[in-house]
């Protein structure tokens, strides 16, 4: 059977639940619907912790959160993208406030903002430090508001069919029967989020295996910047749980073993008892993370069975503080940790946490393929260029979401409602079928677990792609990748059910990862400079004259990587050095 | 302390059983390992046909609860130590009917859920310039009942919903309130039709065993006891004032 | 090709276990035997209805009516049923007082009483309401 919407979205996350409504809001005429692998309040927006930046204040400007957005990407941000991400952010909080968003208030009503890593006013959004929870639930719950908008929740999509040079639907499993079915439509938003489960150690879900921008990359929409992966400084050892940012930006010190504040080595400024913008705990997560390993090679962070860490301390705060602005913090250390941050110090170290890069897309989250959008953290757009500034990602879904919505409607709205000749797509689609019936019926056990393989990647991307690289830790890792791909087919698949067959999508979830993971490999080999997040032993200064430009990283025909260096527009602000705590 | 420790877990594979069973696996028993941990343990190294549904493993995606040792439990944030020397018993959500293994379908709940209009409702037409103003007391006073993960594990444990299916339940209540109590809504006579309905409230008898359950202290129990007040005051007030007692 | 639209509702499960209540359900958690007692409580309470009707009848019909009424709850069986009852009753009236803070939320300038507050309220009114009751019946 054959399912047929206008608009269909992927991801029912933060983006794609702003672009369904942005789709809805735009022309109530197109049947839109949302296909999630897991039910929309559980998608990893739920776990964004910290804030949302967007200018409200009097004494702030909207060309100071452009600035400090791009100065913190090390200037490869688009800077067109980051006015249009700076000017509707606000007008999108507002909107969310409107819709109910529970957001942290001040005595007089108004919403409350508190500081940031990385920025240089005082803007973020927070609803305690729970903001991506509330964002999530507020738009999920908004959404159902709109009939409108249908929902295949727990279906997950294996495909983009694509003919003619543009996007004509999806096939997708239903996870709870197994039933494969072919679901077309005039455009498709990608709303997948990102991959940090190409790691071992990520702040991210299960759900992250970067699904869109693998769909993306075989259906031949390129990706952008995908070396740039962001280390958030403070997770717990073991479990990867993020510590929020706020916790700093609340007056939180870091503490190397002697229980010195180490990042004033760094070139991050001078130590205060308070939190001081652009600063120190508040300096950018690429320089924090870099510092850690530093420090590290120092020996003088602490040794844990889970590796290395340095401490967190918060004791200084309070109690009341604590649990006012704080209360998660407390409540997933005491539950994971086992210690209480009003009296112990939090053990904590760099986890793999966000992509700058993703699909391809303009300032309208429209990718290079008619017909696909992307918004959200599978995309790259870029308003994040080398490194992304705490509580950006939060606005930029929902900017860039209902940019997406609203382009992907006026798009699908100009097609004709055709009969067409869909024989093409339908035998895609058909073949597709016959993959993931064989992939189910048809593979033998015996061989090598999904986890093996999986576990092999995410060991040699943190080897070869981490904090730092070079140019022979990288080329170790792309050996690897090509061995595991070899090994790939060879993966057994013992459960032959139809119903809730999570080792079918294991394996598929594997087979986009390594994708992925090969993407960021290739982009970081070429990239011959260190910016931002993509620090390299053998090439440590930033290069403007051959790299102040995105890795646009295609699939040939064969499947082998082709990488082009489109321009950084730059509006207003040129190439700087980036300076904190001075 | 012993090195492993013993996982019962409820099997249920549709296409070849007729009801569930009892599987038994060792996994090693680890001071930082929470359930989750042990199942995916047994899925990586073990079985991987064992089915269960899991994502952010930090008790905010509502995901993985599941019925541990006859108690309704976040298994990322349930561990294994606490079980030992064991064994532990993992079974699927009470209360539900289970698709596969330790997956239950909560696609009555997902109904349910758009019944109470869990948004803000408001008499005016216009969108306001900027924000709605709300102080903080007034915020505090719906706060609680916004920290619903909709995990389930309220619904699991209410004996009322075991019985009668229809009943629109602890969350979806809790989640109503969460907007009739929000100073920017003016929605709560639409929803009063749902909630004083045959199968809202008046179905709850207070067995409590709800906001024992819940990992985030929602109160939905609170929550309910609090409407039955404004239903029969509402009630009471439009029997006196048949016009505009509202 | 069909132009059906899906919604997330529409299951195909193809066999969902459903799992029966067990009959003893109840005895298998505390908080679940108090709720079933507490159920249980409203056929006493209802009793005590009947048994205040009937007295209410046996004053109307004289002296001598009254006067069998009460040597008929002087029968052990009789009295035990009351003891039970008023077990009952008094246990439906405590869970019913106790629940009293989960239902109203009372401020006071702007702050919300503790619940211990609320539920000691009630039970002071009770009490005070039965040493009423009892003066003007014993006194």
């Amino acid at each position: 059977m054959t399912y047929t919407h206008d608009i269909v979205i992927v991801g029912g996350g933060g983006a794609g639940l702003r672009a369904a409504i942005a789709v809805v809001e735009a022309n109530p005429q197109l049947s839109v619907a949302i296909i999630s692998k897991v039910y929309p309040m559980r998608s990893h927006t739920v776990s964004a912790e910290g804030g949302a930046a967007a200018v409200i204040r009097a004494e702030d400007s909207l060309d100071e959160h452009a600035y400090d957005t791009i100065s913190g990407g090390d200037w490869l941000c688009d800077q067109d993208a980051v006015e249009a991400f700076v000017d509707e952010a606000p007008k999108e909080m507002l909107r969310l406030e409107n819709w109910g968003c529970p957001w942290s208030r001040e005595p007089d009503g108004r919403v409350a903002v508190r500081p940031f890593g990385g920025m240089k006013r005082i803007r973020t959004w927070f609803a305690a430090d729970k903001t991506g929870f509330h964002l999530l639930h507020t738009l999920f719950q908004t959404s159902l508001k709109y009939e409108e908008i249908a929902r295949y929740d727990e279906w997950f999509v294996t495909k983009l069919l694509v003919e003619d040079g543009r996007v004509r639907g999806v096939v997708a499993i239903e996870l709870s029967s197994g039933r494969i079915e072919t679901i077309t439509a005039k455009a498709v938003i990608l709303c997948t989020g990102g991959c940090g489960r190409v790691f071992p150690f990520t702040t991210n879900a299960n759900i992250k295996t970067g699904d869109g921008m693998a769909l993306a990359y075989r259906a031949g929409a390129p990706l952008k910047d995908m070396e740039f992966v962001q280390y958030h400084p403070t997770g717990l050892p073991f479990t990867g749980i993020l510590i929020t940012e706020a916790a700093r930006a609340e007056g939180g010190w870091l503490l190397n073993k002697d229980g010195y504040r180490y990042l004033q080595d760094y070139d991050l400024g001078t130590p205060q008892p308070g939190p001081v913008l652009r600063s120190m705990e508040l300096g950018p997560r690429d320089r924090l993370s870099q510092a850690f390993v530093k420090e590290m090679e120092k020996g003088r962070t602490i040794d844990t069975p889970y590796g290395q860490v340095v401490h967190l301390d918060l004791r200084h705060l309070g109690a009341k503080l604590i649990n006012t602005k704080l209360p998660m913090v407390r409540e997933l250390c005491l539950d994971y940790e086992k210690i209480d941050p009003v009296k112990d110090l939090v053990p904590v170290r760099p986890v793999v946490h966000y992509m700058m890069g993703g699909v391809s897309t303009d300032i309208h989250g429209a990718t290079p393929l008619d017909g696909l959008y992307a918004a959200g953290e599978v995309a790259c757009v870029s308003i994040n260029g080398a490194n992304r500034l705490g509580s950006n990602s939060l606005p930029e879904l929902l900017v860039f979401g209902a940019r997406a919505g609203r382009a992907a409607a006026e798009f699908a709205a100009a097609q004709p409602d055709d009969g067409g000749d869909w024989s093409g797509i339908l035998t895609q689609a058909e073949d597709e079928r016959r993959r993931l019936e064989r992939d189910l019926r048809g593979r033998e056990g015996g061989g090598e677990r999904v986890s093996t393989i999986r576990t092999e990647m995410q060991a040699a991307m943190e080897q070869g792609a981490g904090i730092y690289r070079s140019a022979d830790s990288m080329a170790k890792c792309a050996d690897a990748l090509q061995e595991l791909r070899e090994r790939l087919p060879g993966v057994s698949i013992d459960d032959h059910t139809t119903t809730f067959n999570t080792e079918l999508i294991a394996a598929l979830e594997l087979g986009l990862m390594l994708d992925v993971a090969e993407s960021i490999v290739h982009s970081a080999r070429l990239r011959e400079e260190s910016r931002g997040a993509h620090q390299r032993t053998d090439f440590p200064e930033r290069d403007d004259v051959r790299y102040l430009a995105h890795s646009l990283i295609h699939r040939s025909a064969d499947g082998s990587p082709r990488v082009e260096y489109p321009p950084v527009t730059i509006t207003r602000w040129p190439p700087g050095v980036r300076v904190y705590g001075r | 302390m012993a090195r492993s420790i013993t996982m019962q877990v409820a099997r249920y594979r549709p296409d070849r059983e007729a009801e569930p069973t009892m599987q038994s696996y060792d996994v090693p028993l680890r001071k930082d390992w929470a359930i989750l941990d042990g199942l995916n343990h047994i899925k990586d190294e073990l079985d991987g046909t064992l089915s269960y549904r899991w994502s952010c493993r930090m008790g905010i995606c509502g995901s993985c609860g599941m019925t541990v040792n006859g108690e309704p439990k976040l298994t990322c944030a349930t561990f294994l130590t606490d079980y030992a020397p064991g064994p532990v018993r993992v079974e699927p959500l009470r209360n539900f009917p289970v698709v596969r293994d330790l997956v239950v379908d909560i696609g009555d709940f997902m109904a349910k859920l758009s019944v109470v209009q869990p948004w803000i409702i408001r008499k005016d037409e216009e969108t306001p310039d900027g924000e709605y103003l709300q102080t903080p007391a007034e915020l505090e006073d719906y706060k609680q009942f916004s920290m619903c993960i909709n995990c389930m594990l309220c619904y699991s444990a209410c004996p009322i919903y075991g019985l009668n299916e229809h009943f629109l339940g602890p969350a979806a209540i809790a989640l109503a309130q969460r907007y009739n109590l929000d100073s920017r809504d003016q929605g709560s006579a639409d929803r009063m039709d749902a909630l004083s309905a045959s199968t809202g409230v008046w179905d709850c008898t207070y067995v409590g065993e709800c906001s024992t359950a819940c990992p985030k202290n929602v109160d939905p129990a609170g929550a309910i006891q609090r409407y039955k007040l404004t239903a029969a005051t509402e009630t009471l007030k439009s029997f006196l004032m048949p016009r505009g007692g509202r | 090709m069909s132009d059906t639209t899906a919604t997330s509702h529409v299951g195909n499960q193809p066999r969902p276990y459903r799992r029966r209540v067990p009959i003893l359900w109840w005895v298998r958690r505390r908080s679940y035997l108090l709720f079933v007692a507490r159920e249980v409580s409203s056929v006493f309470v209802a009793w005590f209805v009947v048994f205040l009707l009937l007295l209410v009848r046996a004053v109307l019909s004289g002296e001598d009516a009254y006067r069998r009424f009460l040597d008929w709850t002087a029968n052990p069986f009789v009295l035990a049923l009351n003891v039970v009852a008023l077990l009952f009753v008094l246990l439906h009236a405590v869970t019913w007082f106790n629940l009293a803070p989960q239902a109203m939320v009372v401020k006071v300038r702007g702050r919300r009483l503790p619940p211990v507050l609320i539920a000691a309220a009630h039970f002071g009114a009770w009490a005070v309401v039965s040493a009423v009751v009892a003066w003007i019946v014993l006194g």
